[in-house]
């Protein structure tokens, strides 16, 4: 695939040159996007001008797929979704000059749903190139850690607890709070870990950053690290991502030969080391506890807390742990101020939030916006209708510990409190839509399922509630004792939720609670007649 | 080759990848990775290599690798295919795909087909949810997959054109 990048750029003379962006993260190349950027090369040698196929990030907006740009006269105008066997087309309509085709979207950032998103921490993502830093540094790259090398570690601190930064990995814990602990923390040894472990099904948002723009977020971990008095980063990266694994590899070794990384960085006399390790598809593991055991080799178990990871985490030091979205969000908050970032967002959500919209829905994507839209407004701005055309039944909101939410809870404002008063939780930003064939009583198993295959075993409430929570779930479906057993599952919940050592048993419980609360007509024998 | 000589060589590639690994702090599961990479899978006598590199006792490696879902034991098929069983998967039609290449290939989860060419996985997620159903071929990811399709696939990357990955 190397040779089709810049494939013939070099030799021509520059200004006659097109540029042609085909992205190139997973989802892209998930729908055929290598082929099409093939195409567009092996088309592009018969007219005259020369193309240049740039592989960029993805713009996010999934439905459209593989999405085509053409950049004139410094704009991109956009076509999709692009097939290999509408290449030929395009050419024949002469889209390098002209947006006289079927599936010309006209200018790309005038597309309604990337126009009506703020993308700060997404700044970048779909603009560029990934692995360049020429493309990184001309598009903002960068400022936030020429800034930071200039201030001491509190200041630094002090700018990320002002702009209200969250940690966007679920629990929504500040981040200045957390580095404030292990900046006070005496120790030789600091440590900042990445958690890309991005377990929650419904979410991609850390994938897109790591695939699309790596770089912010080895500069978001480097100033971590300067603000905290650490030398050493991991980033912890889900094995079921080898393309993020890839890129985020590669850009590491280009920020080290460009002095971003190693013993002197940028010419601050600062050291920061980083370093990619790859999981191995434990769900658990993407808890912050059982993540560290992970990084130091060991089985992916929960340790009890205290201490805190901040105060004794890797490997006995005081850690930093936040999530992806968390530390690529630190670059533009400092390059912007902390002021900038914070007159985003409502209530004590400040800031953007990375939507991830997926499942049955026709636009699915990233939606990066201000925190406190209504979730029914939100859904149908951006997503439009389900992929199937039926009506909506459920959207399990923040992951496979996350409620179904029913369209009577739409009018909840997108914002951690508010989530949180219903029940539900906002937790890494994934809404995934169900329509109305959708049978919920499986859906409540499989919550319990789930919960059996990827329990760490140490806490008896989580390993054998939820292989019960199954057997009982079975039983109500297959019209056995119904009230007693109904009776009986919601006890065996509410002994999950209580007993738990961590949230994997105690929320497990929750989708299954939702749909009792919500959708028990489905919660009861089951209709023979339906299959 | 007589038996030795080929256990030799065997226990020869691990301690290659013991040398390059090792020195990491919190080696084991690079090391366990960089095997797997290159066998396919973990055969059961590097664990007492492993373990005795890295200090650690067998039931103690043995215990790392069970514990992680992406870990195997035994020898995989020619080409590993990873179906998406979660959530937003499933409200894309994931449990019929999923019925559909048990039938297709005739083989459970972590099983491989008899002619070798094929072990079915679950996996829970590839962070391709917008594009779902998802399915992992190797590590090449398929976005909207119907059954046809999902034939199709196999098909295609099973037969001799296929050379170049
Ligand atoms: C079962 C479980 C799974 C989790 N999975 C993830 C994950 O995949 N990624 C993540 O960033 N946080 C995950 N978390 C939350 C982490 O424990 C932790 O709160 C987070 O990484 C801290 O970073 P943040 O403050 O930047 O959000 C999970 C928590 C639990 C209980
Ligand atoms: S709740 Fe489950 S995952 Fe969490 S510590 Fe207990 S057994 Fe482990
Ligand atoms: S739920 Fe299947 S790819 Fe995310």
């Amino acid at each position: 695939m190397n040779s089709l990048q810049r494939n013939q750029g070099q030799s021509m003379a520059r200004h006659s040159t097109v540029r042609v962006f085909v992205p190139g993260d997973t989802t892209a190349r998930s729908m055929g996007a290598d082929a099409v950027a093939e195409e567009i090369t092996r088309l592009a040698v018969k007219p005259k001008g020369s193309v240049e196929v740039i592989r960029n990030g993805s713009r996010g907006l999934y439905w459209l797929e593989p999405l085509v740009e053409v950049e004139r006269e410094g704009e991109r105008f956009a076509y999709g979704p692009i097939e290999p066997s509408d290449v030929s087309g395009l050419f024949a309509a002469d889209f390098l000059n002209s947006n006289d085709h079927p599936k010309a979207l006209g200018s790309t950032e005038s597309i309604p749903y990337l126009a009506a998103q703020s993308r700060l921490t997404f700044c970048r993502v779909g603009i560029t190139e990934p692995l360049s830093l020429e493309d990184y540094q001309k598009y903002g790259g960068y400022k936030g850690l020429e800034k930071a090398v200039g201030m001491a570690g509190d200041e630094i601190i002090s700018t990320v607890t002002e702009s209200g930064l969250r940690g966007r990995g679920g629990a929504a814990f500040p981040t200045g709070i957390k580095w404030k602990t292990v900046l006070e923390t005496s120790a030789e040894q600091k440590y900042i870990t990445c958690n890309a472990d991005e377990g929650d099904s419904g979410t991609f948002a850390d994938r897109m950053i790591m695939e699309s723009d790596p770089f912010v977020l080895i500069e978001g971990m480097t100033i971590a690290g300067l603000a905290v008095g650490a030398t050493q980063g991991y980033i912890y990266l889900r094995a079921e991502y080898p393309l993020a694994i890839e890129i985020m590899t590669k850009a590491i070794a280009i920020a080290y030969s460009a002095g971003y990384l190693g013993k002197n960085v940028t010419g601050s006399s600062k050291i920061f080391h980083l370093e990619v390790r790859e999981a191995a598809g434990a769900y658990i593991c993407g808890e912050e506890t059982a993540m560290l055991e992970s990084l130091e080799g060991k089985r992916g178990q929960i340790r009890f807390r205290p201490p805190l990871p901040a105060v004794k985490g890797l490997f006995g030091a005081p850690t930093v742990v936040n999530n992806v979205i968390t530390l690529a969000s630190v670059p533009i908050i400092l390059a912007k101020g902390a002021d900038y970032y914070k007159n985003y967002g409502s209530g004590r959500s400040r800031g953007t939030l990375t939507v991830q919209l997926s499942g049955n829905i026709e636009r699915a994507g990233l939606v990066e916006i201000a925190f406190g839209q209504p979730l029914g407004q939100f859904l149908e701005e951006f997503g439009g209708d389900t992929a199937t055309g039926r009506p909506i039944r459920a959207v399990q909101a923040g992951g496979p510990l996350g409620a179904y939410l029913h369209p009577s809870q739409f009018k909840t404002p997108l914002d951690y409190e508010a989530f949180a008063e219903i029940g539900a939780m906002i937790g890494h930003g994934g809404l995934v839509v169900f329509d109305d064939s959708t049978d919920m009583g499986e859906q409540a198993r499989f919550a319990m399922e789930f919960c059996a295959i990827e329990s760490c075993g140490k806490c008896t409430p989580c390993r054998i509630g939820s292989v019960r929570g199954v057997e009982v779930i079975d039983r109500i479906r297959n019209g056995e004792n119904e009230h007693m057993n109904l009776e009986l599952l919601r006890d065996l919940c509410d002994t999950m939720i209580e007993g738990s050592l961590c949230a994997l048993g105690g929320m497990a419980p929750f989708p299954v609670i939702s749909v009792l609360d919500h959708f028990s007509e489905d919660m009861r024998a089951r209709d023979p007649k339906r299959t | 080759m007589n038996d030795s000589q080929e256990s030799a060589e065997e226990n020869q590639r691990i301690f290659a990848i013991l040398e390059r690994e090792a020195s990491r702090p919190g080696p084991l599961l690079p090391v366990l990775h960089a095997i797997q990479n290159q066998l396919g899978f973990i055969p059961e006598y590097a664990v007492p290599i492993v373990a005795q590199a890295l200090n650690l006792s067998r039931a103690e490696v043995h215990g790392v690798i069970s514990f992680y879902h992406l870990f195997r034991t035994s020898p995989p098929g020619k080409r590993t295919l990873y179906i998406c069983r979660a959530e937003a998967c499933q409200s894309m039609g994931a449990r019929a795909l999923e019925s559909h290449a048990k039938q297709s290939l005739g083989v459970s989860f972590h099983g491989t087909t008899q002619d070798g060419r094929y072990s079915l996985e679950p996996i829970y997620c590839l962070g391709n949810c917008a594009c779902s159903p998802s399915v992992m071929i190797d590590k090449t990811v398929h976005g909207k997959v119907t059954p046809e399709r999902l034939d199709e696939l196999l098909a295609e990357e099973s037969g001799p054109e296929h050379g170049k990955a």
